[in-house]
């Protein structure tokens, strides 16, 4: 396989497309323009649908009605837009129907700016929008990681009946790196049959009724209790992280995304003075790696996270390390990003 | 002994959940004729919208998605474009259609985009209890407008059929009633037509039907059906108002 330089928004879009993905909905918003340029230059090269909607509201809409009709679909869009999208995805999620969402985070609250931002985190591991609900939320470091986990989050999808969310920063989609595709021969493979999908009804079995609608309590509750169970089994099976020189750190740093690659190479710089320091980088992001952070507060005497925001990850990491060790953060929050020698500082205070 | 008349096979035997003397029945009722006389069941896919009608699903024995509110032509899209061999509608009501769902029914007509889309106009919003809607009538006194719909802060009602016909993308809008047997006759046709348009690749067609809510208006299903004639048709004329087969373009 040849490696390509590639733009992590249209590895992205590459990516989907070798993944099966015909149909994309979105709608402008930088940084993550290039997604939908690839996609209206490639899909009527591949036979697919693109179509520029309306707005965030309809484009996650029409995801949902080519979902509901059996499609490989994918939609993306950055922060303000993600928050446009969030009934459409309560509903997805409501209704059990596999899409992919990217979302290449930019800084907020509100317009904020279009520099790169990790402060999506809460939106996209909570849910996001109304209900009880959690999707898969992957987080790439790297473009050619951002490819792997494009063509895994479709698989997800459909594995699971959920909305999966590609979650990468601004670095990511902007950045330039090599990356090795796919080829088609591999991945033109025909997603499952889907006997749930509303395509017409020839009387031989049930109807399709792509719903999130239950008006009587006790069956909304079922509803509830089958999807709670649908993301215990999630959480068993789809946890995944990478540990880095964890096993002598005194220190370990949580990182995703771009800042794992920042806080690698000041681990580097830290590790040539003698300092113990390692890192626990989650991949999924929800389901949250809790397991390799509750052992490691075994033999660290305590964890830094760092993040491209105010501190949310940070209480996942909490959570896992349950009091046992102090749990440090450092972020820059409004696209400004930390330098390793930022991190570096910390690491050292924090030792 | 010849059977003379059958319930439509695109119907299910779901009892309807409208209340009595609204017209939403005999609107389903006319929309799966069309499907049967189309031949289309086994290829038809429905949307529901959010409103009275949001267990449409339930009546209609075809594929059905259910809409998040005002986005069944979004989803609507999403299925065409995904399936265009199939025929894809949308049954809304005036919230849904006229006030949140605005961006989107503007846009699919502008796009051409090949589905049909029964908007029932009933003036006001049904599922929520009675509140005003974007086609109440000025004076009309809802529950959120007890002093009657005030023009000056509410503006006038939107005629969503004559602003459909402007755009390029419809191929078929018209508005029809159902308040009498002779109207429910051009209702069937018009919707009959809507159908046909998106079969035959024309672009988007849209049917408005003037519908009744007795149990929000505060009147008899009969008194309903009479203001249906005398306050709403005045403001909402009956009519085709652009038909591409016509060849007016």
């Amino acid at each position: 396989m040849a490696k390509l330089l590639m733009k992590g928004n249209e590895a992205i879009a590459e990516a989907a497309i070798r993944a099966g993905c015909r149909c994309f909905f979105g709608y402008p918003i930088t940084p993550q323009n290039q997604i939908p340029e690839y996609m209206s230059k490639r899909m009527p090269q591949v036979g697919g649908t693109f179509l520029q909607a309306e707005s965030e509201v309809s484009a996650i809409n029409m995801v949902y009605g080519a979902s509901g009709a059996g499609a490989r679909v994918m939609t993306s869009s950055s922060g303000p837009g993600v928050s446009l999208k969030q009934e459409g995805i309560s509903y997805l999620a409501g209704a059990q129907l596999p899409c992919v969402i990217v979302n290449i985070m930019r800084g907020g609250p509100g317009l904020g700016s279009i520099q790169p931002s990790q402060g999506d985190y809460y939106q996209a591991t909570r849910g996001g929008g109304h209900g009880d609900y959690r999707l898969p939320v992957l987080a790439p470091s790297s473009v050619g990681e951002a490819v792997e986990l494009t063509r895994k989050a479709f698989d997800l999808a459909d594995k699971y009946r959920t909305p999966v969310i590609v979650l990468g920063d601004g670095m990511i989609g902007q950045m330039m790196e090599p990356v090795e595709l796919p080829d088609d021969g591999e991945s033109a493979r025909e997603p499952e049959s889907k006997p749930w999908a509303a395509r017409g009804w020839d009387g031989s079995s049930p109807r399709a009724i792509i719903n999130s609608l239950y008006i009587d309590p006790s069956v909304l509750e079922q509803h509830n209790l089958a999807l709670q169970r649908k993301f215990a089994e999630i959480e068993k099976a789809e946890t995944s992280f990478a540990s880095e020189r964890v096993e002598d750190a005194d220190l370990v740093i949580a990182a995703y995304g771009t800042m794992a690659r920042i806080a690698r190479s000041a681990i580097r710089m830290a590790r040539a003075e003698g300092l113990k320091v390692g890192m626990i980088r989650p991949v999924t992001l929800w389901p949250f790696p809790s397991e390799p952070f509750a052992q490691a507060a075994r033999t660290a005497k305590a964890f830094l996270t760092v993040e491209m925001s105010a501190g949310q990850m940070v209480d996942d990491v909490r959570l896992a390390v349950a009091g046992r060790k102090p749990v440090h953060f450092y972020g820059r929050t409004g696209g400004m990003v930390p330098t390793v020698r930022d991190v570096l500082s910390r690491i050292k205070e924090a030792v | 002994m010849a059977v003379v008349f059958e319930k439509s096979r695109s119907l299910t035997d779901e009892i309807l959940t409208y209340c009595p003397g609204c017209t939403h029945g005999i609107i389903h009722r006319l929309v799966a004729e069309a499907i049967d006389d189309l031949g289309a069941q086994s290829s038809t896919i429905g949307v529901a919208p959010v409103g009275c009608a949001v267990f449409a699903y339930n009546f209609f024995a075809v594929d059905m998605m259910q809409a998040a509110h005002g986005r069944a032509p979004a989803v609507a899209t999403g299925i065409k474009r995904a399936l265009p061999d199939r025929i894809v509608f949308t049954y809304q009501g005036d919230g849904d259609l006229a006030s949140i769902g605005m961006a989107e029914i503007m846009h699919a007509a502008a796009r051409g985009e090949k589905i049909t889309t029964i908007f029932v106009n009933n003036a006001i919003y049904g599922m929520t209890g009675g509140q005003m809607a974007p086609t109440t009538l000025v004076g009309q006194v809802t529950t959120t407008s007890p002093y009657g719909r005030k023009e000056e802060l509410c503006g006038k009602p939107i005629r969503m059929s004559e602003i459909i016909a402007q755009m390029d993308g419809t191929a078929y809008a018209a508005r029809v009633s159902v308040h009498d047997p002779r109207h429910v006759m051009e209702a069937k046709k018009a919707i009959r037509r809507a159908f046909e348009a998106q079969r035959g690749g024309e672009g988007f067609a849209m049917v408005e039907v003037l519908s009744t809510c007795p149990t929000n208006w505060g009147m008899t299903p009969i008194e309903a059906l009479k203001w249906v004639a005398t306050d709403m048709i005045p403001y909402y004329p009956l009519g085709v108002y652009k038909d591409s087969s016509k060849g007016a373009a």
